[in-house]
């Protein structure tokens, strides 16, 4: 991970007037995806990125200890051997970012890593995951026991409702609260991006959330109704550029939520790239949120290898 | 597989460095194309291919790489008069075609183009060095759409276009793909002999092609290929009835001047670089990314013109950075790749000439910033450039960069961004930046431009038209306002003066005053005695800024009544006097422009009401001039108060419309003022035909200087109490008398008149389009044509609405409702 984001005193001056262009923003998000596209090698070693930024992620009321198990196998081994080998790149550490669970699911997570030998981090949602509507004790003590439990990474959710009301002291003041009961757990922070009403709100929450120290900042829960779109993901990486600009630091960008396809993942990549730079493009800076979105790497990655379009069967479930 | 195999890139090597790879579209279907042809063609005449002997041939290459495509030939005069003769013959069938049946061709068309799309976008990308992407994503997407838009027009000409027909036969020299397509659908209902730009000829003889496999009849769309000198031979070809023209400033003067007088119809569009301007409550990065695309893009109004950015002082540091970083990230280089912002120029003598731009700011101190990065390391490319620190006075600033140059100036206010975004020759198109709507909407209605974009870019479609106004040209192609460059009314035919030998330096340069009688001269008037009591002498003055002025030149000249003796003396208007009046018109016009509608028409009204009460001495006075009899005089007196009633019905019935584009949001159409127009008079219908010339320009906001009968220049001076006591603004109306001839001269000559209206003889219509092409103001000219003014077809027509307004089309789109 790169420096920590430390944050910074709230400056509500700089953000106030700032007015985001819906169309302009849309019709920038079709331009990037008809604009780049990368072709053959290129495309299979951008997928292979692409697979070490993923956060493989369950987040649902049926988890337990055995599909968690699973998961954390497929963090460790996310392309099948054989095909990693065919393009040189199996000696070359391939596994996903980390995986995302429930807190209540890190104890399993850790264990299950642990027995795999594999040393990427759990993260865990946090402060009333999904909704963030129970009371500020409770999200705090949320965070402080999944630390406890052995996640590393804390994926906290903001109070939309302090966003709705215009408090936007407070939602500094939350933030800040989370940061601190995160300890030495990196915090991504999840603006529920679905639920905020406007882009220009979703820029002031992306600033404020940068200001009161979060290491990374994520678009969505994958619970609202719309989740991580492209034009979200613009006003997000142009806060945290504006961010970088302003203070010299680095803050990472985690889309999250109807991530589904490898096409996808290469948008995002590309918006990345376009946007914030090469740095952006590695774990430390970039995540991608999503459960099914490997599967459809591998079969990617499997068609470049072989020629053939792969079966269900080909390829080891997560 | 390890390491790089032959400088190939392993993936592990990619997956380090994340860099971009190569993503070439396949050129197969447009090099077999070439190769079915032998990569040689002729030109497309009356439905095939036309090859005729001892032609030199030209060769179309990729610019990219220099690589050959085909050999085209370069046109000789008989060639321009077979292609002609093609569309004439025809034109007779294709236009008594039913409205129904042309529709349908053009749907076929539409339907033919679609089929191949790709092959058409590969054949651009590969002739012109266009991107792939641009060329298959935008430029073929809208072209086909023009043809369906089109469809509809033909379909329902005969509804929607009601006492208008087509031209005839249409003669299309447009610079680059699309524009040479878009234009033919609307002139498809004329017969068309399109010479496509020297450098991109291909693209235009595949479509002649596909013209043809969709069952075009023979001879509606003929291709000539040829160097733009075959332009003047075609231009001047009495059987051409119709010129547009997409180019540079400098050609399109020159063909105004070639086909002065000749009688066919000029449509100009011409350069004109993107204006955009960015206020502090933009959206900084929304107008960043839109004026990277601006840069990049090949596709702009101008193709391939750069951009001027007048940026609000207070952001400028915030937008450059923002463009610099963007800038640095377009990518530049083989136009068939897919993932390319630019491609190739035309040749090396385009890269020289925006080098030249640059190294000239340079050195005036300017600072540079290009995206070198961007560029490969051979072929013609120029990396995306952004000039700052330079003034009004730069070269850069007021001339147009055909080249991926951003020029940029600041503005301290919205006020001085509006006088800096008009201080320039060209008004083609621009964008607004800004989150605060009444600015937008404000700045939106006083930029001298055909198209403004709000918060956006580069939006076309077939639905809202695109034009210029100053010396962009007021060619339109699209919307219904495209429609009128390529009709006539009904009842009127094609003016065919005989092409005079006309001394263009001495025409009517000076009055010519003192005819016979003057003073001394039997048939003088006297005034006459009553009881003993002389009259009081009555002086006609000259009529502007709402006062009557004698004439600077001190002259007058005598007005004759039917027996010839001299029935008053009027003010001899000299050069001065039209200088004077154009300059109370100009105080006058912005204000009459912005008056509300209601306002304008009630001024109208207040004028028909004080004419009407002076009815009987009007009509006494017309008869005492002319010599028509009292009813008759009567009579013209009655139609004039009609005319007058016709257009105050028509100051809040025309002011624009909704265009149905696919924006999210509104493409508003505003018939704007032109500003300031001369109108010589004709001596026909004297009183009639002032008012009805005078009365729609009015109307719809104009200023006018209008230059009277110099036969019978008295109705219009009799006006002028009826203009004092009517609440007409001081400078809306005015009126010089004198020689027509000369005083048009000095109108059409002025570079700050936007219209002139000349109803004389075909000496001084060849006069005026000659004359115009100084500030490429529109023209209207009778080519010594008369009209039967008491008929309402030809006295009070659609064609006056057209004439006295110019269009704006502002898209505005919408949105910022989002999810929850």
């Amino acid at each position: 991970m790169s420096a920590r984001n430390p944050g910074t005193e709230l400056d509500l001056g700089s953000i106030s007037r700032v007015q985001v262009n819906q169309p302009a923003v849309i019709r920038h998000a079709e331009q990037i995806q008809a604009r780049r596209t990368v072709k053959k090698d290129w495309q299979a070693a951008w997928l292979l990125r692409a697979v070490t930024c993923i956060d493989l992620t369950t987040l649902s009321g049926d988890d337990t200890p055995s599909n968690i198990h699973r998961l954390c196998y497929k963090a460790k081994h996310p392309i099948r051997e054989d095909l990693l080998r065919a393009m040189n790149m199996h000696d070359k550490g391939i596994t996903t970012a980390a995986v995302c669970v429930y807190p209540a699911r890190v104890a399993d997570a850790v264990k299950a890593l642990k027995a795999a030998g594999c040393n990427i981090p759990v993260a865990s949602v946090a402060t009333g995951f999904p909704a963030a509507q129970t009371s500020l004790k409770n999200r705090l003590e949320e965070i402080r026991i999944a630390v406890e439990d052995g996640a590393r990474e804390i994926d906290i959710v903001i109070n939309r409702t302090l966003v709705l009301t215009g408090q936007w002291e407070g939602l500094y003041e939350e933030i800040r609260q989370f940061r601190q009961a995160c300890g030495d757990a990196h915090m991504k922070t999840i603006l529920a991006t679905g639920e905020l009403g406007s882009l220009t709100n979703v820029y002031k929450a992306s600033m404020v959330a940068m200001m009161a120290g979060s290491d990374f900042i994520k678009t969505s829960t994958g619970k609202e109704a719309v989740n991580a779109t492209l034009p979200v993901g613009i006003v997000m990486v142009r806060a945290v550029r504006d961010f970088y600009w302003k203070t010299g630091n680095k803050v990472g960008f985690k889309p999250a939520g109807g991530i589904r396809s490898a096409k996808d993942a290469l948008t995002w990549l590309v918006l990345m790239k376009e946007e914030l730079g090469d740095e952006w493009l590695k774990p430390d800076l970039f995540r991608l949120g999503a459960s099914t979105l490997l599967s459809d790497i591998e079969r990617q990655i499997y068609h470049h290898v072989t020629g053939r379009y792969a079966a269900y069967h080909d390829l080891p479930m997560a | 597989m390890a390491g790089a195999a032959g400088g190939r890139p392993s993936v592990w090597g990619i997956y380090s460095s994340m860099e971009y790879g190569p993503a070439p579209e396949g050129a197969g279907p447009a090099q077999a194309w070439l190769e079915t042809h032998g990569r040689s063609f002729g030109h497309f005449v009356d439905g095939k291919w036309l090859k005729p002997e001892g032609r030199e041939t030209a060769s179309s290459t990729n610019p990219a790489t220099g690589e050959l495509l085909a050999t085209t030939l370069q046109g000789a005069p008989e060639d321009v008069e077979a292609a002609v003769q093609a569309a004439a013959k025809a034109f007779e069938a294709w236009s008594r075609l039913p409205c129904h049946a042309r529709a349908r061709h053009l749907h076929n068309m539409a339907r033919t183009i679609q089929k191949h799309q790709r092959l058409l976008a590969l054949l651009e990308s590969l002739d012109t060095g266009k991107p792939i992407g641009e060329a298959r994503d935008r430029d073929l997407p809208l072209v086909v759409r023009h043809f369906y838009h089109h469809t509809g027009w033909a379909q329902l000409m005969g509804t929607e276009m009601g006492g208008w027909k087509p031209l005839g036969e249409y003669l299309a020299q447009r610079v680059r793909f699309p524009r040479p397509v878009l234009e033919l659908c609307a002139c498809l209902w004329n017969t068309v002999v399109l010479l496509p730009p020297p450098r991109a000829r291909l693209s235009a003889l595949l479509l002649a092609e596909l013209g043809a496999q969709a069952g075009l009849p023979p001879g509606v769309l003929n291709v000539l290929t040829g160097e733009g000198a075959l332009a003047g031979g075609l231009a001047a070809h009495p059987g051409v009835d119709a010129v547009a023209l997409a180019g540079s400033v400098e050609v399109g003067r020159s063909l105004r001047r070639a086909t002065a007088g000749r009688g066919p119809r000029l449509s100009l569009q011409l350069g004109g670089d993107t204006l955009a301007i960015v206020f502090d409550s933009a959206d900084l990065d929304g107008a960043a990314v839109g004026l990277s695309n601006a840069v990049s893009c090949q596709r702009g109004p101008a193709p391939g013109a750069g951009a001027l950015l007048l940026v609000q002082e207070a952001v400028a540091g915030a937008l450059l950075q923002r463009l610099r970083a963007r800038l640095g990230k377009l990518r530049v280089g083989d136009p068939l790749d897919k993932a390319m912002d630019g491609g190739a120029l035309a040749d090396e003598a385009q890269r020289g000439a925006i080098e030249a731009y640059v190294e000239e700011a340079r050195a005036e101190g300017a600072e540079i910033f290009q995206a070198w990065a961007a560029l490969p390391a051979r072929g013609p490319f120029y990396p995306p450039t952004m000039i700052t620190g330079v003034a009004t006075t730069s070269r850069c600033v007021r001339e147009e960069i055909l080249g991926p140059v951003l020029v940029v100036l600041s503005f301290r206010t919205a006020k001085e961004a509006v006088a800096l975004g008009n201080n320039r020759p060209s008004g083609l198109a621009a964008s607004v930046w800004t989150e605060n709507l009444p600015l937008a909407m404000e700045v939106a209605q006083s930029l001298h431009v055909g198209t403004v974009w709000i918060n956006g870019q580069n939006l076309f479609d077939a639905a809202a038209g695109v034009g210029g106004t100053k010396e962009s040209g007021n060619g339109w192609d699209g919307g219904k306002e495209g429609l009128y460059e390529y009709v006539r009314p009904s009842w009127q035919s094609r003016p065919r003066p005989g092409p005079a030998e006309l001394d263009y330096k001495t025409f009517a340069a000076s009055s010519g005053a003192a005819p016979p009688p003057v003073p001394g001269h039997s048939g003088v008037a006297r005034p006459e005695l009553e009881e003993n009591m002389p009259r009081v002498d009555r002086t006609y003055k000259l009529y502007y800024g709402g006062a009557q002025k004698r004439p600077e030149g001190m002259a007058s000249l005598p007005v004759l009544d039917p027996a010839g003796n001299v029935l008053a003396y009027v003010a001899d208007g000299s050069a001065k006097d039209i200088r004077n009046a154009v300059e109370a018109a100009h105080k006058a016009a912005p204000g009459w422009g912005k008056r509300a509608a209601h306002a304008r028409a009630q001024v109208l009204y207040y004028v028909a009401e004080n004419l009407e009460l002076r009815r009987e001495e009007v009509a006494s006075r017309l008869g005492a001039l002319t010599g028509a009899p009292p009813k008759e005089a009567q009579r013209e007196v009655d139609l004039a108060l009609e005319r007058l009633f016709h257009w105050a019905a028509f100051c809040d019935k025309s002011g624009g419309a909704v265009q149905e584009t696919p924006l999210h949001g509104t493409t508003l159409q505003l018939r704007q003022p032109l500003g300031v127009v001369g109108v010589a008079c004709p001596d026909e219908r004297p009183l009639l035909s002032f008012l009805s010339l005078l009365a729609p320009a009015v109307a719809r906001g104009n200023a006018v200087v209008m230059v009277p009968s110099s036969r019978y220049p008295l109705p219009a001076l009799d006006l002028c109490q009826i203009f004092d006591t009517s609440d007409v603004p001081g400078g809306v109306v005015n009126i010089v008398t004198g020689n027509r001839d000369h005083l048009s001269r000095t109108l059409a000559q002025h570079q700050d008149v936007h219209a002139m209206w000349y109803f004389g003889s075909p000496q001084g219509s060849q006069f005026v389009e000659w004359a115009s092409a100084g500030n490429l103001k529109r023209t209207w000219v009778s080519h010594g044509a008369p009209r039967r003014w008491e008929d309402p077809a030809q006295g009070a027509g659609e064609e006056f609405l057209y004439q006295a307004t110019q269009c704006k089309n502002i898209w505005i789109p919408m949105g910022e409702i989002f999810a929850n």
